[in-house]
């Protein structure tokens, strides 16, 4: 049977509550009769043989661009440079992607008699990943064969011996990337395409580049000007971006792009239900979530966030294409969409979703307030294609614990910029111009970053940027069952129930709202008609 | 008339002491405070004028004498029984003159400068502290024509603050207050006059980071002196640890530039400072700490945010603690203290000195300070007092004082 594509639910009497996340919790909700409720396309279809599938897509490019082995020669500086812990989410079942692509790119160079091979994990300002991690995305071949030479080392945007500045666009965008990855012969990126945002020139514009370069668009006018990021043509993140990669490409870099998507099965055996439509739930479903949640709601939060961080997706590859960076995008782009598009007709005045209890920057990490903030308001209201799910001046209902808690590994310069920056202003602008300099030039946070595993200084910035159009277009935020002070300190309102928030919310948007809910995970793309 | 008295009884003071445990000032009622009958003390000699309180502070080493949290080293500096309050506004009902010789009508307003230095005790020539205007470094605390005693409210000859009854204030230690100022206002002269002193010995730099720790009363005065006092002539950027909500919006309008609380301290010094953090301290952090708790984790505290070769002040009165040294010893650090007060040598050239009382009467009024006054309270009622001041941060209160001038119940 082909999987079902997405759907919108109509809730009547009829429908059962509605699962939604609580961070590493989750609960039954009944929504008002006449809310919608937009689930997500079943998983695809996977690729019968992934490997055969890397290797023709290596050996038949996209766009301009000559087979992976005719671009491999003796004597040649390979860089192979690869997207980081961000992706995929939740970290994916062994092997992971990026070592099946990896490994056919190396025995092709190995073939064709290259010798000086170094991999690069392009985290731009992320944390750098662990040893475990490393192994968990490369295997353990690829990383027993490099990592102990140094030529498996994670990107330093803090290191001016290992940067080049490759000129300006024609918008005065500084390009400055890394050295190694732009003066070598062929510069191979292999990327992770989970949402329509990912990839493109976005892999080694932003993935490779320094502060320097991404203060230009990761800014607040930039963000407020991508309506939405997930959409590349109306994203001006993407379009500075794209403006970055063709110069890095006049510049004399050459690219070869390889990117893939997967399917959006996204959790494994006993949390199945999880992506399930909760009026097809049969007994085991049913018995699996009570189970899970009576368990989680015994165990302190600490052991919950570990079970959870434990938990390996079992995303399988949907589709792999190689070459030319623009003309394989193309492609991925539209893989991607087939995964995740659902089709909107038209807006809501009150949109709910359920923060689970990972985002990007917290992978075997806290979801902190501010990556609270990001994932509601940066990555999921930014889930869509044409117009926002809610509607200019409607309301936000986000259910997560938000509670008041950080890592001091991961994340130190966000525990500063909540209790010094959140404390004084919440306005995008206004911290851009006072505070976002000095935390970016810290070199406490720099030293972390560069020797630790801490996102840089400037990031909880970026991250609070991603929330600029959100920001911009809602008329509130409210944040149920989360620690009060917290939401306060992001600006937010606080609710007990979802009862009481949305009758907060219609002292906003009116007595009688629309209300949708964005029930996700698995990852969705709205196209709002 | 009616005065609190504080005897020698040891099985009281151990009482105080458990029962401090459950707060301080809890022990008031089974402490070896009391209330009686008293009078006037006798004066001890012709340049003595009595005074009669109309406000009476209770301040941290007030609470420390009745919870008997006090260190042993001051035990031969005091004489029982005594009235405690040296935080006093009252009424020279008899006229008397004033620390330069100058003659105060009857019914002026004074505010006396605690200490029992040399010219109190009538011991000529005057000790060199004492000759410098130093009166707060004397030595000469048990000698004399006075028994022993390092302050007026301390000492059993001179009465003390918290009596209805006059207490008796030599020349030397008379400061009239200026019509302009209030009760509230003057009463808070004496602890603002220690912040000066404090302030003023820290020789804060144009430029400096400053630290303050703790946000109580001493900590704000402090803040005051600094935005007040010090700034001017020594621009400085000033960081306050506050634990309480109250304490922080004190400190922010009393002129502090970021104000977070105590466990955020350390982040903010560090942001400030750019600097890194080593073993759990800061490689640079700010040039002078004040810390105006005294405790041992404040001391500690206070040496992990200062920089190597800056100055950690001590304001607020330690007692017996233990520390780990080794951070002063390697980071060359200056741990000095700072008590009471003197004279100020003025920032700019040629100008004269002041006294700290003088320079805390022109920032008692210029900072309005007499806000800090949270709570009065009558005689009778010190035991509720006591427990109040003992728990004024988290109370929401900064300064408890007896009220002397109505003897029927709290006014505020």
């Amino acid at each position: 049977m082909s999987p079902r594509p997405g759907f919108v639910l109509d809730v009547d009497s009829s429908t059962p509550p509605t699962l939604f996340w609580h961070g590493e919790r989750f609960s039954l909700e009944k929504l008002p009769e006449g809310s919608r409720v937009i689930y997500a396309p079943e998983p695809i279809d996977p690729l019968s043989d992934p490997q055969a599938a890397i290797r023709h897509a290596l050996t038949h490019p996209e766009g301009d661009q000559d087979p992976l082995p005719a671009l491999l020669f003796p004597g040649m500086r390979l860089t192979i440079a690869f997207d980081d812990i961000s992706l995929p989410l939740p970290p994916m079942e062994r092997p992971d992607i990026r070592q099946l692509v990896m490994e056919q790119v190396l025995d092709m160079a190995a073939e064709a008699g290259v010798d000086d091979v170094e991999l690069i994990v392009a985290l731009a300002l992320h944390r750098r990943m662990t040893e475990p991690e490393l192994r968990h995305a490369v295997g353990d071949r690829i990383y027993d064969a490099f990592a102990p030479n140094g030529l498996l080392t994670q990107h330093d945007a803090e290191d001016a011996t290992n940067l080049i500045h490759l000129g300006q666009t024609d918008q005065g965008e500084d390009v400055e990337i890394n050295k190694r990855a732009a003066e070598s012969d062929l510069l191979v990126y292999v990327n992770i395409n989970l949402v329509a945002m990912d990839g493109g020139h976005k892999s080694v514009a932003t993935g490779l580049a320094s502060y320097k370069s991404l203060r230009h668009h990761h800014n607040p006018e930039t963000m407020r000007k991508s309506k939405s990021f997930m959409d590349q043509h109306k994203s001006e993140l993407h379009s500075a971006n794209w403006r970055m990669g063709r110069l890095i490409r006049d510049a004399g870099v050459k690219v070869f792009q390889i990117e893939t998507t997967l399917n959006n099965d996204t959790f494994p055996g006993a949390f199945q239900f999880l992506q399930k439509r909760e009026w097809e739930w049969k007994a085991k479903d049913r018995l699996a979530y009570v189970g899970a949640a009576a368990a989680l709601n015994r165990v302190p939060a600490r052991h919950a966030r570990k079970i959870f961080h434990s938990v390996k997706a079992p995303h399988r590859m949907t589709s792999v294409q190689a070459g030319e960076v623009e003309a394989v995008h193309t492609k991925t782009t539209a893989n991607v969409w087939e995964q995740q598009g659902v089709v909107v007709q038209g807006q809501t005045d009150i949109l709910t979703m359920g923060l689970p209890y990972i985002s990007p920057y917290n992978v075997n990490s806290i979801l902190n307030p501010i990556l609270v903030a990001c994932l509601g308001l940066g990555y999921f209201f930014n889930l869509y294609r044409g117009k926002p799910l809610v509607r200019e001046g409607g309301v936000l209902i986000m259910t997560h614990p938000t509670r008041w808690e950080f890592n001091p590994v991961h994340h130190p310069s966000y525990i500063d910029f909540f209790e010094q920056v959140l404390s004084q202003t919440t306005d995008p602008n206004v911290m851009s111009e006072q505070f976002e300099e000095g935390f970016a030039t810290d070199p406490w946070y720099i030293h972390l970053y560069r020797t630790g595993h801490a996102y840089h200084g400037v990031h909880p910035f970026y991250m609070w940027y991603w929330c600029a159009h959100a920001l911009q277009h809602l008329g509130a935020v409210i944040i149920v069952g989360g620690d009060p002070k917290a939401v306060h300190r992001l600006g937010f309102r606080s609710a007990s129930t979802l009862a009481d928030a949305l009758e907060m919310a219609r002292d906003v948007v009116g007595t009688s709202p629309t209300l949708t809910h964005l029930h996700t995970p698995p990852i969705l793309m709205a196209d709002v008609q | 008339m009616k005065a609190l008295v504080l005897e020698r009884n040891l099985p009281r003071f151990a009482a105080s002491r458990v029962a401090s445990l459950l707060g301080s000032g809890r022990g008031a009622g089974i402490g070896p405070l009391q209330l009686l009958d008293a009078g006037a003390p006798e004066r001890p000699g012709d340049d003595w004028y009595p005074l009669r309180p109309l406000l009476s502070g209770i301040c941290g080493s007030d609470l420390a004498t009745v919870d008997g949290r006090t260190s042993r080293y001051f035990e031969d500096m005091v004489s029982f029984p005594f009235v405690p309050g040296h935080e006093v506004v009252g009424v020279l009902d008899e006229g008397g003159v004033d620390f330069a010789g100058r003659a105060l009508a009857a019914g002026t307003r004074a505010v006396i400068e605690p200490v029992l230095g040399c010219a109190p005790r009538h011991i000529h020539p005057v000790c060199v502290q004492c000759g410098s205007g130093h009166t707060g470094l004397c030595g000469n605390l048990a000698f004399g024509i006075l028994e022993p005693g390092l302050q007026t409210g301390f000492c059993t000859d001179t009465g003390g603050g918290w009596s209805t009854a006059p207490l008796m204030a030599h020349a030397s230690q008379l400061h009239a207050v200026p019509d302009a100022l209030s009760d509230e206002d003057a009463v808070m002269i004496e602890p603002t006059a220690c912040a000066v002193h404090a302030a003023l010995s820290a020789h804060v730099a144009e430029g400096d980071l400053v630290a303050v720790v703790g946000a109580g009363t001493l900590g704000l005065t402090t803040v005051a002196a600094l935005h007040h006092v010090v700034r001017p002539t020594g621009p400085c950027t000033i960081v306050v640890g506050a634990k309480h909500p109250r304490q922080r919006e004190l400190a922010t309008s009393l002129g502090a530039d970021h104000v977070v609380p105590p466990d955020q301290l350390a982040r903010a010094v560090r942001r400030q400072a750019g600097s890194l953090v080593l073993a759990g301290r800061l490689t640079e952090g700010a040039d002078v700490v004040f810390d105006c708790v005294g405790s041992a984790a404040s001391i500690a505290e206070a040496l992990s945010l200062v920089r190597p070769r800056g100055k950690v002040v001590l304001v607020g009165m330690p007692a017996k603690v233990t520390v780990d040294l080794a951070p002063l010893w390697h980071r060359e650090l200056t741990l000095v203290g700072a008590y009471a007060y003197g004279n100020e040598t003025a920032a700019e050239p040629g100008a004269p000195d002041r006294r700290s009382f003088e320079l805390a009467t022109d920032l008692v009024g210029t900072a309005s300070l007499g806000r800090l006054v949270s709570a009065l309270y009558p005689l009778e009622r010190y035991e509720e007092a006591l427990a109040h001041a003992g728990a004024a941060g988290r109370r929401g209160a900064v300064k408890v004082a007896f009220d002397l001038r109505n003897p029927k119940g709290r006014t505020r």
